[in-house]
C-alpha cells in the first residue's frame, strides 16, 4: 500500500518534470519563431508602403525630391552576385570533387581546416583584404572587388557543401559506372556528380543566400554609385549598401525606402531558400531509389 | 577440383585479397568453366563477394585493398604492370547486390553507357535493343527507353543492369547476389536469364543462396572462412557432384545444413 503510493507519487512527479520540460521547449520554439515574425511582420509593414514600379527600376533621386528607386543597387547586386558566382562555382566545386575523390591525408586534411577558417572570417575583414589586393593598388573602388571578397565568402560554404554533396552519391553508383570499364574521372563528371546535381545546387542557393546581404565588404570595395553602373571596374550600386546608407541618413524620404529594400533582400533570401528545400526535396527523391 | 588449363578463360592462382592488414581471402587457386555459370557458395563473412570483386579489380577501389598472386583472363595476368584495369573491366562486367542503373540517365543511356565507342545513333539504338532484348527487358521497356530507370521495380532495374553490362560486350559476367534483393518471382526471371546467358558468357556467380546454386550453376565453389577469418576455397566440382557427393566434410556439413 506505502509501496504503491510512492510509485504513484513518483510517476506523478515524472509527469510533471516531462511536462515542464516540453512547456519550456515549446516557449523557446515560440519565442525563437515570434523573434522571425516580427521581424519580418515590422520590415512588411516599413517596407511595403515603399516597394512600387518606380522603386524597383528607377535611379535614386536626390534628397527633397520625391520618389526615385534602387533600381540601379539590383542591377549592381546581380552584376556583383554574378560574377561572385562564375568565380566562386568552379572553384569550390573542383575542390569539393577532389576532397570528395582524394579525402584522406595531410593535403586535403589542410584544405578542409583552411575552408573551416575561412568560413568563421569575418566579412569585414574579407572586405579589407579585398581592399588591400583590388582596390588599394588601383586607386579607385570597383565592383569586381566586391565579387571577389564574395567569392571568398562563398567558397567555404561550397567546398564543404559539394564535397559532402558528391560523397552522398551512393558508393553502389560509382562502383557500378567503374565496373564498365569507364574512367575514375568520367565516372565522376558523367555519372557521380549528375546524381549529385540537386545538392549542389542547393548549396549554391544558399551560398548566394548567404551574401546576398552581405554590406560590410561593400563599403571599402562596390563602394556604391548614384548612376546606371554595369561596367565591374567601376564603383557600383548594391542594394544592401543603398539599404545602409538610407537607413543612417536623417531624411524619412530615404528611411522609408531603407526599409523597402531590406524587404527586397528579404524576399530574395526567401525566394533562394525556398528554392534550396524544393531542389534538396528533389535530391533526396533522385537519391531514395 | 578444376585444375588450371590453358583453355580456360578465367582462373585464378594463390590468390589472396586484404583489406589494409587484414587479409580476407587466400591461397584461391580455381579455373571457371566457359560459357557455364560457375556458382560460388558459403557462409556470411567467407570472402567470396571479396574474391568475386578481385576478378574485375573493382576490389582495388576500395581504400588501402590489395590483391595478392594472379587472376588470370585468357592465360594473361590481370594484374600484371602494363595491363589497364579500366580495359579488363570492360572484358569483365559486373552485376551487383542491389540494383544500381544510374540516376539521371534514361534507360537508353544506361543500356549504351558503356557500349563500344563510335556507333552513331542508329548503332547504339541496335545495340541497346539487343541488350535489352538478351535481359528479358525489351518488351517492358521499348515504349519508355526515354524515361527515368527509378520508375522500373526492382527486378527490372536489375535486368537494366544486366542490358547495361552485356552492352559493353564482356566475355564473362560477374553477378554478386544478383538476386539477393528481389522477390521470389523477380529472382525466377533473373535465374532463367542467367541460365541463357550462359550460352554466351562465362558467368560466375556469388549466392547465398544454396537452391539457388543448384537450380542455374553447373559448377559451384564452396568457400569458407578458417578459424582467423580468412576465406578459403573447399572444394569446387561439377554443382551435381557437390550437392550429392561433396569430397570434403565441411562442405556436407554446410549443405545439410548444420551452420551458417
Amino acid at each position: 500500500m506505502a509501496q504503491s503510493a510512492f510509485k504513484r507519487r513518483n510517476l506523478a512527479r515524472r509527469r510533471i518534470v516531462g511536462g515542464l520540460g516540453v512547456g519550456l521547449a515549446l516557449v523557446c520554439a515560440i519565442i525563437g519563431a515570434a523573434c522571425l515574425l516580427i521581424i519580418l511582420g515590422y520590415v512588411i509593414v516599413q517596407g511595403a508602403g515603399a516597394l512600387n514600379r518606380d522603386f524597383l527600376t528607377q535611379l535614386p533621386h536626390p534628397v527633397g525630391v520625391p520618389g526615385g528607386g534602387v533600381g540601379n543597387g539590383i542591377l549592381g547586386t546581380f552584376i556583383i552576385l554574378g560574377i561572385a558566382t562564375a568565380m566562386a562555382v568552379p572553384i569550390g566545386l573542383l575542390t569539393g570533387i577532389y576532397l570528395s575523390l582524394f579525402g584522406r591525408g595531410p593535403i586535403p586534411e589542410a584544405l578542409r581546416f583552411l575552408s573551416d577558417v575561412l568560413s568563421g572570417v569575418p566579412s569585414i575583414a574579407i572586405g579589407l583584404f579585398a581592399y588591400a589586393v583590388l582596390v588599394a593598388p588601383f586607386k579607385h573602388f570597383s565592383a569586381f572587388s566586391a565579387s571577389f571578397a564574395f567569392m571568398m565568402l562563398m567558397l567555404p560554404l561550397l567546398v564543404r557543401t559539394s564535397e559532402q554533396a558528391i560523397r552522398s552519391v551512393p558508393q553502389t553508383v560509382r562502383e557500378g559506372a567503374l565496373a564498365l570499364g569507364m574512367s575514375n574521372f568520367r565516372a565522376t563528371v558523367r555519372i557521380v556528380i549528375p546524381t549529385a546535381m540537386p545538392a549542389i545546387v542547393t548549396a549554391l542557393l544558399l551560398a548566394i543566400a548567404r551574401v546576398i546581404g552581405e554590406t560590410a565588404p561593400l563599403l571599402f570595395t562596390a563602394f556604391g554609385s548614384q548612376f546606371w553602373e554595369s561596367n565591374p571596374n567601376r564603383p557600383m550600386a548594391v542594394l544592401a549598401l543603398q539599404v545602409f546608407t538610407y537607413a543612417i541618413s536623417p531624411y524619412p524620404s530615404w528611411q522609408a525606402q531603407a526599409w523597402g529594400g531590406a524587404l527586397l533582400l528579404i524576399g530574395a533570401v526567401f525566394v533562394l531558400s525556398l528554392g534550396a528545400r524544393l531542389m534538396l526535396r528533389r535530391a533526396m527523391r533522385g537519391l531514395e531509389a | 577440383m578444376t585444375a588450371v588449363g590453358a583453355g580456360e578463360l578465367l582462373a585464378t592462382r594463390d590468390l589472396g585479397a586484404y583489406y589494409g592488414t587484414r587479409q580476407a581471402v587466400a591461397d584461391v587457386t580455381i579455373a571457371f568453366r566457359r560459357k557455364a555459370v560457375t556458382a560460388l557458395i558459403g557462409p556470411s563473412g567467407c570472402g567470396k563477394t571479396t574474391l568475386l570483386r578481385c576478378f574485375n579489380r573493382i576490389h582495388e577501389i576500395g581504400f588501402d585493398a590489395r590483391v595478392e598472386g594472379s587472376v588470370l583472363l585468357d592465360g594473361q595476368d590481370i594484374y600484371a604492370n602494363d595491363v589497364d584495369p579500366m580495359a579488363i573491366r570492360r572484358r569483365i562486367g559486373m552485376v551487383f547486390q542491389r540494383p544500381n542503373p544510374f540516376p539521371t540517365l534514361s534507360i537508353f543511356d544506361n543500356t549504351v553507357a558503356c557500349a563500344p565507342k563510335g556507333l552513331n545513333h542508329q548503332g547504339k539504338m541496335e545495340a541497346a535493343e539487343r541488350a535489352l532484348r538478351s535481359a528479358a527487358l525489351w518488351d517492358e521497356v521499348k515504349d519508355k527507353l526515354r524515361t527515368s530507370p527509378l520508375r522500373l521495380s526492382g527486378g527490372q532495374q536489375q535486368r537494366l543492369c544486366i542490358a547495361r553490362a552485356i552492352a559493353a560486350q564482356p566475355e564473362v559476367l560477374l553477378m554478386d547476389e544478383p538476386t539477393a534483393s528481389l522477390d521470389p518471382i523477380a529472382t525466377a526471371v533473373i535465374e532463367e536469364l542467367m541460365s541463357s546467358l550462359c550460352n554466351e558468357f562465362t558467368i560466375v556467380a556469388v549466392t547465398h543462396n544454396m537452391q539457388q546454386a543448384a537450380r542455374v550453376s553447373s559448377v559451384t565453389a564452396f568457400m569458407l572462412a578458417d578459424e582467423t577469418g580468412i576465406g578459403r576455397l573447399i572444394e569446387a566440382d561439377a554443382t551435381s557432384k557437390l550437392f550429392t557427393k561433396p569430397s570434403d566434410r565441411r562442405t556436407e556439413d554446410y549443405i545439410s545444413g548444420r551452420f551458417g
